[in-house]
This record gives C-alpha cells, sequence and structure tokens, in this order.
C-alpha cells in the first residue's frame, strides 16, 4: 500500500495541497497557520521515510512530454538530505513566520503562505529530480513563486528588490542555465543523472565540458556565485521570515544542491577535473569567499550582512564542486546542511529583534543582550557556527574542504578559507559583543517580542549542537554519493 | 546584341512601367497618387502575361472539325507557352504526345488572358478599397496628404493629443 | 485517427477539400444580407463549426490515407486545379479551422463593442471571405490560385482591419499602408509564378516541381524564386518587410487582430516553405544558398532588433506585434537551417505561437471591453479588477517568455537543439538574447497588471472586479489551457510537426 513511488508523489502533494488549503481558509487566520503547520509536519514525516528508502534510489515518473523528453523523480542521498533539511526547517520556519507576521501586523498573509507552500513544494521538486529538465522546471517554478514573496511589502523599495531577484534569476536561468541544459541533451541524448557523470560516461570531450561548466555555474543563479550574486542582498527587502526560510534554507540552496547535483551526477570528479576551466572557477569562488565577507563588513544592516556572510558561504559549496576531489564535494554537500542550521538561525534572530523594537541597523542594537539573552546566545552559537569552530556543526564543511583543497593540489585556497572564517568572525560577533557587552541605549524594550519569535532560532541554535555530534551518520548516509569504497576509510576520523 | 534587344522588347516597357509605378508609390506624398503608381505597377505586370503569352500566328484556341478531346489543348497551351519564352527545345516532353495533333496548327495560349483577367479583377478590387479607404481618410483626418497623416498620427502616438 | 476520417459521411468526406474553402464564401454572401449583426455572427459561428469539422475530417483522412489530391470541377490536374492535402497544409488547416472558431466565439461581444451596428452583418461578411482566402491558399496545389487566394484573403483584410476606425482612426491609415505593400508583395509574387510558367509551362505545384527536375534551374527559375521569395515573405511579416504589420495589429478590431495573428502571417510562411521546398529543389544552390544566408540571417535580425523595438512600444498591442515579428524570425532561422529538424522545429513553433499569441491578444481585447485599455500603462491594476483574463494573459505570456510549464518552453526547446544539430551556436546565443529581450518587455506588461495599483474610478472608490462576458473567457482560457497542456502532451503536436517536415524533406 505505501509504496516508495506513493512517497514520491506526496512529497510534491503535501505542499500543493496545503496551498490549496492555506488558500480556501484565508479568512480564519488560526485554521489557516495550522494547516501550513499541518503541512508541515506531514511533509517532515514524508520526507524521513524518503531519507530511510534514498539508498534503493526509488524512481518516479511524473510525465511524458515528448519523444526523449521526460520529468522523473529519482531519489538519491543527497537529494534526500536536502529535502530533510527543507521540511524539517520549514516547521521552525512556519512557526516563526507566525509571531513574526502576527508581531508585525503584516497585511497579505494568505498570499504569504500560500506562497510559501509553493516554493517548498517546488523545492522538494528539486531536490527529487531525476534529471536535468525535470530540476529546471521547479527550479523555475521556485523563482516564481518566491517572486510575490521578495515584493511582500508592496513599496517602491520592494518592487525594485523584486525587479532585480528576477531579472538576474530568470535572466541566468533563460540565457545561461537553458542552453547549458539543452546542450547535454544534444550532446548525451538524455539530461539523466547518472552516476559517475551523465557527460563522462558519454566521453564529451573536456573542452566542451568545460564551456558548459560554465554555463551552468553561472547559470545556476541561485548559487550566487559572483558576479550574479546581487539578487541576494537585493532580496532582503522581504519580510524576515522569507529571507530566513528561502534564502538561508531554500532557494539558495536549491542553487547550490543544483550545483553539486551537476557536478557529481551530469559531470563527475574526473571531468570536472579534466576541464579547463575548472580551475578559474574554483578560483572565482575563492574570491567570491573571500571579497563578500569583505563586503559584509562594509555593512551597517543586519540583514544585508548576512545576506553576503550568505553569498560567501553559499560558494564554498561551489568551490567544493569545482575542487572535484571527494572530500572537497563531501564538505560542499556537508556545508548544505550545516549553513542552513545555522544562517537560519542568524537570519531568525534578525527578525526578533526588528519585531521587538523595530531596529535593522546593527548601530543601533547596543545593550539589547540584556533583555532578549536567549536570543542573542542562540545568535552567538549559530555566529560561531558559520565561524567555523567546534563544537558547533559548521565546524565540519571547512575542515573536509580545506581537506579536499590541499588533495587536490589547490593549497592556496585554504587560505582563501582561513581568511574567511576570520573576516566572518570580524563581522558576525560584533553583533554579540555589542548586545551582551555595550550599554543600552534606550531603557526598556518596545515590546516583549513574542514566545514563537523567540523559540525557533533557540531550537535551530540547539540543532547546530547537535549536529556537530552526528558527522558520523551523515558521512556514512553520504558516502556512496562521494566516496568511492578506497577512500571512504581515508574520510574516517 | 541588337537581335537579342529586337527578341526581347517587350520588356522594355514592362520594366520602365513597373519602376515607374513602383517610383511613384514611394515618391508621392498624395493617397491617391500612390494608389496611381500601384495600378501602373500592376499594368506592367499584365503586360508581362500577355507579351509572354503571345505565339506568333496563332489561331484562336478553338478546335475545329473533328480534332480529338482535352489533351490537344493543354499540349497547345504547353506548345504555346514555351515557344513564346526562351526556347522551344524543353517544350518537346510535355508537347510531344499532342504534338501530332496540332502539330500542323499552332493556337494561341489562352491562359495568359486567363490569368490576367483574373489579375485586372484583383487590380480593380483593390483599387476600389484603397480609394474607400482614401475617401474614410479624407473624412476622418481632414487631408490626404502623407506628411500632414503622419504628423497627425504621431501626436496622437506621443499622447499631445489625450 | 479513423475516427476522424470517418467523421463526416462519405459523400461529403469526398468534398471536403472544396467545402472547406467554398463554404465560407457562400456564407459570406449570406452573411451580408442579414438584417442584424447578431444573425450574421450566427452565420459565421456556423460557418465556423462546418470548417472545424471538415478540417478534423481532412486530418483524419490524409492521416490514415495519404495525400489527398482534389481536382476541382472534375478537371484533372495538370490542366484542372488541384486542391492537395498532405501532412505539410493539414496542420495549417486545423491551426486556421480551430483558432478560428474559438477566435468567432470571441467576436460576439468583441464585435458589439467595437464596430456599429448596421456594420456587423458586412463585417461578418468580409471576415468571412478572408477566412475563405486563408482556407484556400493553404489547401490549392496550384500556383496562380495561391496568388487568387492570398489576394482575396488580403483585400478582406485590409476592409477588416480598416473596420477599427470606429475607436481609432489610424486604422485607416494602417489599413491604407497594408493595402499599398500588401498589393506590392502579391504583385511581385504574381511575377513570379509568370516566371515560373514561363520557365515550366504549368501552374500546378507538383507538376513544376517534376518540370523543374527534368529540366534544371535557369536564369528564369532563379528570378522567379527571388520574386516570389520578397512576395510571401512580404506577408509573411519576414523583416524588413514587416512594416505594415506592427500598426495593422496594433488599430485593428480586437478580435481581428487576435485571428490574424494567429493565422496571417503563418499561411504565408506556409506558402513560402511549400514553394522553397515543392517547387524549387533545395538541393540546388541558389536555393539551399538562401537558407543560410537569406532566411537565417534575416530570422536572426527579426529576432533581435524587433524584440528590442518591442521593449519601447507604449501602446500594448503594438508591442506584440512587434513581439509577432520576432517570432516569425524563430520560424525564419529554423527554415534557415535548412533540415529536417529545423523544419519541424519551425513548424512547431507555428502552432505554438498561434496559441500564445491568440490568448495573449484576445486577453487584450477583454481588457479594451471593459476598460478602454491601449497603453501598457493603462493595464495598470487589472491583475485585481479582471483576475481571469489577467490570469490567462500571464500564462500566454510566460509562454513568449519560453518558462517550462508553457508551451513556448517546448518550442525553444526544439529549436535550440536543431540549431545544435547544425552546429550553429550563434543561433542559440540568439535565441537566448531574444528570450531575454521578450522577458524584458513581457515583465514591463506583467508588472503593470499585477503590481501596479488600479487608477480609482470616477468617485474615488476602489474599482470592482468586472469579469468579461464569458463568450470571452472561454475561448480565452481554453487558448491559455491548452498553452499548459500541450507542455505535458506534447506529442501530438510534436509528431504533427516532424510530419509536415517530413512531408517536404523526406521526399527530396
Amino acid at each position: 500500500m505505501w509504496t516508495p513511488e506513493l512517497s514520491l508523489a506526496l512529497a510534491l502533494a503535501i505542499p500543493a495541497i496545503g496551498g490549496v488549503a492555506v488558500a480556501l481558509l484565508g479568512k480564519y487566520p488560526n485554521l489557516r497557520e495550522g494547516a501550513t503547520l499541518v503541512s508541515a509536519v506531514l511533509l517532515a514525516l514524508n520526507v524521513a521515510y524518503l531519507v530511510e528508502i534514498a539508498p534503493s534510489h526509488p524512481v518516479l515518473e511524473l510525465a511524458n512530454l515528448a519523444p526523449g523528453l521526460h520529468l522523473v523523480f529519482r531519489l538519491e542521498p543527497l537529494g534526500a538530505l536536502f529535502a530533510a533539511v527543507a521540511s524539517g526547517l520549514w516547521i521552525v520556519n512556519s512557526l516563526y513566520s507566525i509571531g513574526y507576521m502576527r508581531g508585525n501586523g503584516e497585511k497579505n498573509q494568505t498570499r504569504f503562505y500560500v506562497c510559501f507552500c509553493i516554493a517548498i513544494g517546488a523545492a522538494m521538486g528539486v531536490a527529487l529530480s531525476g534529471n536535468l529538465l525535470t530540476m529546471f522546471l521547479f527550479y523555475e517554478v521556485l523563482t516564481l513563486s518566491t517572486y510575490p514573496l521578495v515584493t511582500h511589502k508592496g513599496d517602491a523599495n520592494a518592487k525594485r528588490g523584486g525587479k532585480i531577484y528576477l531579472s538576474i534569476l530568470l535572466g541566468t536561468s533563460i540565457g545561461l542555465l537553458l542552453p547549458a541544459v539543452i546542450a547535454t541533451h544534444f550532446l548525451a541524448g538524455s539530461t539523466d543523472f547518472v552516476a559517475g557523470g551523465l557527460l563522462a560516461v558519454n566521453e564529451v570531450t573536456p573542452a566542451i565540458a568545460g564551456v558548459l561548466l560554465v554555463l551552468f555555474a553561472f547559470g545556476i543563479g541561485k548559487a550566487a556565485l559572483m558576479p550574479v550574486h546581487p539578487w541576494l542582498p537585493n532580496a532582503m527587502v522581504a519580510p524576515t521570515p522569507v529571507s530566513a526560510l528561502l534564502h538561508a534554507v531554500a532557494v539558495v540552496k536549491a542553487g547550490v544542491f543544483a550545483m553539486l547535483k551537476v557536478g557529481t551526477y551530469i559531470f563527475g570528479p574526473a571531468l570536472i577535473a579534466a576541464a579547463p576551466t575548472s580551475d578559474a572557477l574554483a578560483w572565482i569562488a575563492g574570491i567570491s569567499i573571500v571579497l563578500s565577507s569583505v563586503v559584509a563588513m562594509t555593512k551597517d544592516n543586519l540583514k544585508a550582512r548576512l545576506a553576503f556572510s550568505t553569498v560567501s558561504q553559499l560558494s564554498y559549496v561551489t568551490l567544493g564542486v569545482m575542487l572535484a576531489s571527494p572530500l572537497a564535494m563531501l564538505g560542499g554537500a556537508l556545508q548544505i546542511v550545516m549553513h542552513a542550521w545555522g544562517k537560519i538561525t542568524l537570519f531568525m534572530s534578525a527578525g526578533a529583534i526588528y519585531t521587538a523594537t523595530k531596529k535593522t541597523e546593527i548601530s543601533q542594537m547596543a545593550g539589547l543582550g540584556r533583555y532578549m539573552p536567549w536570543l542573542f546566545i542562540a545568535y552567538t552559537v549559530g555566529a560561531l557556527s558559520i565561524i567555523g569552530l567546534p563544537p558547533l556543526g559548521g565546524t565540519w564543511p571547512k575542515l573536509f574542504l580545506m581537506q579536499g583543497a590541499w588533495e587536490s593540489g589547490h593549497g592556496l585556497l585554504i587560505v582563501a578559507l582561513v581568511v574567511s572564517s576570520i573576516l566572518n568572525v570580524a563581522y558576525l560577533l560584533p553583533l554579540s559583543a555589542r548586545g551582551f557587552f555595550s550599554a543600552p541605549e534606550e531603557a526598556k524594550l518596545k515590546k516583549k517580542p513574542p514566545m514563537l519569535v523567540i523559540l525557533p532560532p533557540v531550537i535551530t541554535a540547539a540543532g547546530v549542537l547537535v549536529l556537530f555530534f552526528l558527522i558520523g551518520p551523515l558521512r556514512d548516509y553520504l558516502a556512496p554519493v562521494f566516496l568511492s569504497s578506497s577512500l571512504a576509510a581515508e574520510a574516517a576520523l | 546584341m541588337l537581335e537579342i534587344i529586337l527578341e526581347r522588347f517587350n520588356y522594355i516597357p514592362i520594366i520602365i512601367l513597373m519602376m515607374t509605378g513602383l517610383y511613384v508609390v514611394i515618391a508621392t506624398g498624395n493617397l491617391v497618387k500612390r494608389l496611381v503608381g500601384l495600378s501602373l505597377f500592376q499594368t506592367s505586370v499584365f503586360l508581362l502575361y500577355i507579351t509572354m503569352g503571345k505565339v506568333f500566328g496563332g489561331q484562336p484556341p478553338i478546335i475545329a472539325g473533328d480534332a480529338h478531346g482535352g489533351d490537344a489543348g493543354h499540349g497547345a497551351d504547353a506548345a504555346a507557352g514555351y515557344a513564346a519564352g526562351h526556347g522551344a527545345e524543353a517544350a518537346a516532353g510535355h508537347a510531344a504526345e499532342t504534338a501530332h495533333h496540332v502539330a500542323e496548327i499552332a493556337y494561341s495560349n489562352p491562359l495568359p488572358h486567363v490569368l490576367i483577367l483574373t489579375a485586372i479583377v484583383v487590380g480593380v478590387a483593390t483599387l476600389a478599397v484603397g480609394l474607400a479607404l482614401v475617401v474614410r481618410i479624407r473624412e476622418a483626418y481632414g487631408t490626404i496628404e502623407d506628411d500632414a497623416l503622419n504628423a497627425a498620427d504621431y501626436s496622437l502616438e506621443t499622447g499631445s493629443a489625450e | 485517427m479513423d475516427m476522424l476520417a470517418s467523421l463526416l459521411p462519405a459523400g461529403i468526406a469526398v468534398h471536403a477539400p472544396a467545402l472547406i474553402v467554398v463554404i465560407p464564401l457562400i456564407m459570406a454572401a449570406v452573411a451580408a444580407l442579414m438584417p442584424r449583426g447578431i444573425f450574421a455572427w450566427g452565420v459565421t459561428l456556423a460557418t465556423a463549426i462546418a470548417v472545424a469539422v471538415l478540417s478534423l475530417n481532412i486530418l483524419g483522412q490524409v492521416s490514415t490515407g495519404g495525400v489527398i489530391s482534389y481536382a476541382m470541377g472534375g478537371w484533372l490536374p495538370p490542366v484542372g486545379i488541384e486542391l492537395r492535402v498532405d501532412m505539410l497544409n493539414v496542420p495549417l488547416l486545423l491551426l486556421v479551422g480551430i483558432v478560428g472558431l474559438l477566435c468567432v466565439i470571441y467576436a460576439l461581444p468583441s464585435v458589439a463593442d467595437e464596430i456599429a451596428k448596421k456594420q456587423q452583418a458586412l463585417f461578418y461578411s468580409a471576415f468571412l471571405v478572408c477566412f475563405a482566402g486563408l482556407l484556400g491558399v493553404t489547401i490549392t496545389g496550384d500556383a496562380f490560385n495561391v496568388f487568387v487566394f492570398l489576394e482575396i484573403s488580403s483585400i478582406s483584410t485590409y476592409t477588416i482591419i480598416a473596420m477599427g476606425a470606429g475607436k481609432d482612426r489610424r486604422a485607416l491609415t494602417a489599413s491604407y499602408n497594408y493595402l499599398v505593400l500588401g498589393t506590392i508583395g502579391a504583385t511581385f509574387f504574381v511575377i513570379g509564378v509568370g516566371f515560373l510558367y514561363m520557365a515550366t509551362g504549368t501552374l500546378n505545384i507538383a507538376d513544376m516541381a517534376a518540370v523543374l527536375e527534368q529540366n534544371g534551374h535557369d536564369r528564369v527559375t532563379q528570378a522567379a524564386f527571388a520574386f516570389i521569395v520578397v512576395g510571401l515573405g512580404l506577408k509573411a511579416a519576414m523583416f524588413p518587410l514587416h512594416v505594415w504589420l506592427p500598426n495593422a495589429y496594433a488599430f485593428a478590431p480586437n478580435f481581428v487582430t487576435a485571428f490574424l495573428a494567429s493565422t496571417a502571417t503563418k499561411v504565408a510562411f506556409y506558402a513560402l516553405i511549400r514553394f522553397v521546398f515543392s517547387v524549387f529543389h533545395p538541393e540546388v544552390s541558389f536555393v539551399a544558398l538562401s537558407f543560410t544566408w537569406l532566411f537565417a540571417v534575416v530570422g536572426v535580425i527579426a529576432m533581435i532588433v524587433a524584440s528590442v523595438q518591442a521593449v519601447f512600444q507604449t501602446d500594448a498591442r503594438r508591442l506584440l506585434a512587434y513581439s509577432s515579428v520576432a517570432q516569425v524570425g524563430y520560424m525564419m532561422l529554423g527554415l534557415g537551417m535548412g533540415t529536417a529538424a529545423g523544419l519541424s522545429a519551425s513548424m512547431l513553433h507555428l502552432m505554438n505561437h498561434a496559441l500564445m499569441k491568440g490568448a495573449l491578444f484576445m486577453a487584450l481585447g477583454a481588457f479594451a471591453l471593459n476598460f478602454g485599455v491601449r497603453r501598457v500603462k493603462d493595464l495598470a491594476g487589472l491583475g485585481q479588477t479582471m483576475p481571469a483574463s489577467s490570469a490567462a494573459f500571464t500564462v500566454a505570456s510566460l509562454s513568449l517568455v519560453g518558462v517550462p510549464l508553457t508551451v513556448g518552453f517546448t518550442s525553444k526547446w526544439y529549436l535550440v537543439t536543431a540549431a545544435l544539430e547544425r552546429g550553429w551556436w550563434w543561433a542559440v546565443a540568439a535565441l537566448m538574447i531574444s528570450s531575454l529581450l521578450a522577458l524584458a518587455y513581457v515583465a514591463r506588461l506583467l508588472s503593470a497588471i499585477w503590481m501596479e495599483t488600479p487608477p480609482a474610478g470616477k468617485a474615488g472608490l476602489a474599482p470592482a472586479r468586472r469579469l468579461a462576458p464569458w463568450m470571452v473567457l472561454a475561448p480565452m482560457s481554453l487558448l491559455a489551457f491548452a498553452n499548459i497542456y500541450f507542455f505535458f502532451h506534447a506529442a501530438p503536436l510534436v509528431g504533427l510537426a516532424r510530419a509536415a517536415a517530413n512531408a517536404v524533406m523526406g521526399g527530396n
């Protein structure tokens, strides 16, 4: 009765039906929020099952469009992991959204929750996709469904931000990614994800692979590789729950996940290493890491600072793909998980601060740690994870990436990673310091922040701590994807 | 050289009319004159067909006496068409089977004339519609000069009239 | 397919090719005599239904029985005029028939709004003549007959475009300019046919091909090719002969624009394909050269230049008209590749584009019906006041850009694949640039509709929602839905396109 195919279909159906339910219950806020939470929990349970059955690679054919073009889901460990991250954090973020939207009296909440459902559904689609065509389709749906979320506030600033968001993301996907997908289909006869790399199996020359690699790297605009990154800071005009989930978890993670999937299953590590452009792209990723950290330091607006931090952290994954060594790619995959939990903590903290004090600039946030101690502790934990200090989850991706860089002969890029960590300290920790150790400017808070806005960041901060110790199972789960048996032993600590 | 010109002298008025007509269409600013140019242009085409279809020494294409049916007519058309064009050798294959029927009699080719009657009718219809449009334009704009019309339309587009 | 072939009793089915042209012509006379516009509309609707059924039947006949050759009046070709249906023109027949039917349903409220009462019967009559002419061009197998039907459809087109003068007098000058240019084009075409007749001695298309194959292509034939390409290119709005199109589409009545945008240029494009492949032989050097150096080049220039011009338009319909010119450029590019893959991608895009533009212009007509919308900035806030029409508009415009889930994505996919097969990387780049430009002008339209607030009403109150009449909503929504449906079930359209390409290229 309960087949893997049903589970795959449900991963798409649950958010879709949830969206419909939310739309219908628009007039009853509590029921509407209940619909979101129920969908989130059901989806998480379903994805938990998917995580379990992933190693057996179940397949679900969605539609046969035309001869040679079909939409198909094919589950594998990397996708299952991304789906788990997205669905798990959807629950946390839904709780947070309820607190934030009600605490700030935002309008158009029904549209907000409906678009959220559709966006999560699209993220599931990307995670479970079995070929480039399916992934491209859900990737575009993700862009379109998050646009109303980005322009939620509806004012001139929001529209401007939304315009940049849409033009960069649609421009790169139609102008660069689509030709790359069609070219792949042309060269290989299909766009299926194949172990060892579809193009490698079809013996595509390294020169052509190099060109395609560039198209994919900049075409997957959601991975925010410089210089296609401007959409990310400009999307900060959105309300914080949107920024939190979509730009710390679903949208950007879909981008780097796509990058990883393309690197692993379309090119394969061997072909990437052989391609003439992968070195250049690795360096571009490295520069992106450092440069965006530098820019982050200049920003006083907390969300802008976090946005550039995200650009930097995302380039870790791109770097991992371009280094093409098994450990580096494993590091990139782990970064998806660790960064998601860490960044969402930071964004939710930013939103909580705004809800309580209406303040957005760091220079104004002196002494707030006294009034919201748990929140600032959560923020600090999240920041330490991003910086990469044990015993927090963010340690592992950095470690594996450094090992991978050394292994593939790009030792110089380790410097980029180290510099980035130092800069992370420089731009993330001042808020904690200021919050706890400076004297507050005003006597009291404007209002007590609702519990639903404080609790989720604390939960995710705790999660970051727990994830540190889960490295063993995580590495074992991802091992079949990245590590062949001979190298698995090396990765064992 | 001279004989080429003499053989194909019919093309000279055709080309002159064609180019004159086109020139009038492009150069004039008056809508009615433009239609006149169009008619000139179309007339050149009529000349093209008619002169092309001329069979020297051709009899009216009515089969007299007891000659057999339709094939003969087709053979005559094809033979005539080729003969008046650029050379008769290409006609050999088509006309061969019926040639023996009508080899002694050269019939005029009715087909180009039929085509031209059709084209003339089309031309007249186009002219009628065109003139009707000119009348309506006169009613709506008060002028049939191109420059004035453009000025009127352009100001509408930039929104100054709205 | 067998079901379609047996849709009509055998006695009628045998004459279907003739009936499909004759019925609209006769009904045009009937419609002209009707005392009221609505009766004329009724006649038109009945005709459109009949034509749609006939086209389905013909599809069935050709699919099961192969090429249909119908001798008008019993005179056998090449003496008599032949109506010839193969897999190349069957998709066109279907397109004109079915989209025509949807447009006619749409017509009742739209025409009632835009054309004066006492002119409506004559308007429908002229439309039926245009309809007959387009069907005639599609189905005939005789070269001069193409000219006759082309002019029949064109003259009536000039008339029905000019009827838009009730709302905007610029329709008159637009129609006049179209008349002048269209007549020059048709005359060039007939000069070309004259040269062909000179060279081959026959007017039957199939016969011409046989004679040319036997005798070779001499100077006269080359001249004929040039004249025919220019003549048909003008009707098909091939760049730079497209200048009549933007104004004609912008100022005609909305129903006329919706119909013409979906059918007129497509039929002329078909005629071009028919002549290039079925009369002249593509392997002959001057024809083969023209593919790469004429059609492909012109197509690429059209794709980019017309899209750029579209971005800067203030009138909404003019914007979409320039977009149509760019889309014809896509089709020219596919033709210019000279391969079966390229031609089938062109045919696929031809059908998909009719679906897209039909829905778009119908939606604009709905906006004009309710709110008198003309310019892009007039579209402000329609997302709130006319959600159904705006949704249809959005789906169709996303299809224009080539977003997946819509049929525009499918035709882009096949065009790019065909270009890659040909090895033309520059064509791929041009296709992508043109898509991005399409994104630019579509974004302008969509942001006006969804992101702006509607202007305040007379009393300063928020404007209420106004649905378009259901006769406008139904065909428009059907076309918009078709955009999505044929993405998921692309096989029928892709199959038709492939069969069409193979019909002309497979044999050669």
